[in-house]
């Protein structure tokens, strides 16, 4: 993993664990939206990440040179993924021929219930996890930030959980950050912020909430210099994550003075 | 000749085509790459055999820059 990050003694040990691996950062990158290959293999590079998600659509002849070629030249493990289907049976579909293709079993699955919201549908999601899981695949759901749906796709054995921050490539951040708590708390597996994310502190919002890892893709990709908001996301990772680590002080409505009153002079 | 349908278009093939055959004229690189049969995935083992037939729907799909 090439990455700006392994200097930083702080970040390097502080790898996460899903499906029994381990990963190396907590910063996953969607790879949608580049608008080049070598803007994306910068983009992987200064981000630091060790995991990227990819999907599958139809051949289009004569184009040569593909983001496996990328993923590869910069050591990156990949995340197929489900996008575009809006049932549970093309989703259970793209998710077998992720599996023929990229000769994984692990599986980002995305059931989105209309092109306007792209938001998850909960109905087809579950049932397609619950299918896939029967099947022997590692579902990772994009789901949206209801602790009752993450709460079920726990249950039927998901290996995390993905809610969104916002509608994907909305770039509103973290609109309902107490959602995001409660499923922190109520759910054991890896919460992995998905979508929403528009700068580098919706990222370290994400992790000070106590996510596990950030995906980010437009936010980067679309960025004016991705290259530079790609290494922006990874520090906003590792500063929220050390911030939740660390203990942030509690919220109060009136001031509580840091210095001591003993002693202050009488003039 | 047998009539199929691959990614979508209608398209005429020789009687004994595989699906490695149609993959390779295709796609050329097979990394990355999946095929369904009338909405059946096949595995890459199943590529060298599976013959095509006529009226089937082939999709071809290989890897793509995607994620939220």
């Amino acid at each position: 993993m090439a990455t700006v990050l392994e200097s930083d003694p702080a970040s390097a040990a502080d790898t996460f664990e899903v499906a029994g691996c381990q990963i190396g950062s907590r910063l996953i990158l969607g790879t949608g939206g580049a608008p080049s290959m070598e803007v994306l293999g910068e983009a992987i590079q200064r981000s630091g990440t060790a995991l990227v998600t990819v999907a599958l659509r139809r051949v289009l002849p004569g184009v040569e040179g593909s983001v496996l070629d990328v993923c590869q030249r910069t050591g990156v493990q990949v995340l197929p993924n489900t996008a575009g289907c809006f049932t549970a049976r093309d989703a259970v579909l793209t998710a077998k021929a992720c599996r023929e293709a990229f000769e994984t079993s692990w599986v980002k699955l995305e059931v989105i219930a209309d092109e306007r919201t792209l938001l998850p549908d909960p109905h087809e999601l579950l049932d397609a996890a619950e299918q896939l899981v029967g099947l022997g695949f590692s579902v990772f759901p994009y789901t949206s930030d209801d602790p009752v749906l993450a709460r079920r796709l726990a249950e039927v054995g998901c290996v995390a959980v993905m809610p969104l921050g916002a509608p994907i490539g909305s770039g509103m951040g973290i609109r309902n950050p107490y959602n995001l708590a409660i499923i922190r708390e109520q759910v054991e597996l890896p919460v992995i912020l998905d979508a929403g994310i528009g700068t580098a502190s919706d990222a370290a919002l994400a992790m000070e909430l106590g996510c596990d890892a950030v995906l980010v893709a437009s936010a980067v990709t679309k960025a004016r210099d991705p290259g530079a908001m790609a290494e922006a996301m990874a520090h906003a990772v590792t500063a929220g994550r050390l911030a939740a680590r660390a203990g942030r002080i509690p919220r109060r409505l009136y001031a509580e003075a840091s210095t001591s009153a003993m002693g202050l002079a009488e003039l | 000749m047998i009539a199929v349908v691959v990614n979508g278009e209608a398209k005429r093939l020789g009687g004994a085509t595989t699906v490695a055959e149609l993959v390779a004229e295709l796609a050329g690189d097979a990394r990355g790459v999946a095929v369904a049969v009338n909405s059946e995935v096949l595995t890459r083992a199943e590529w060298a055999t599976r013959k095509v037939a006529e009226g089937d729907r082939v999709e071809v799909l290989r890897a793509a820059q995607g994620g939220c």
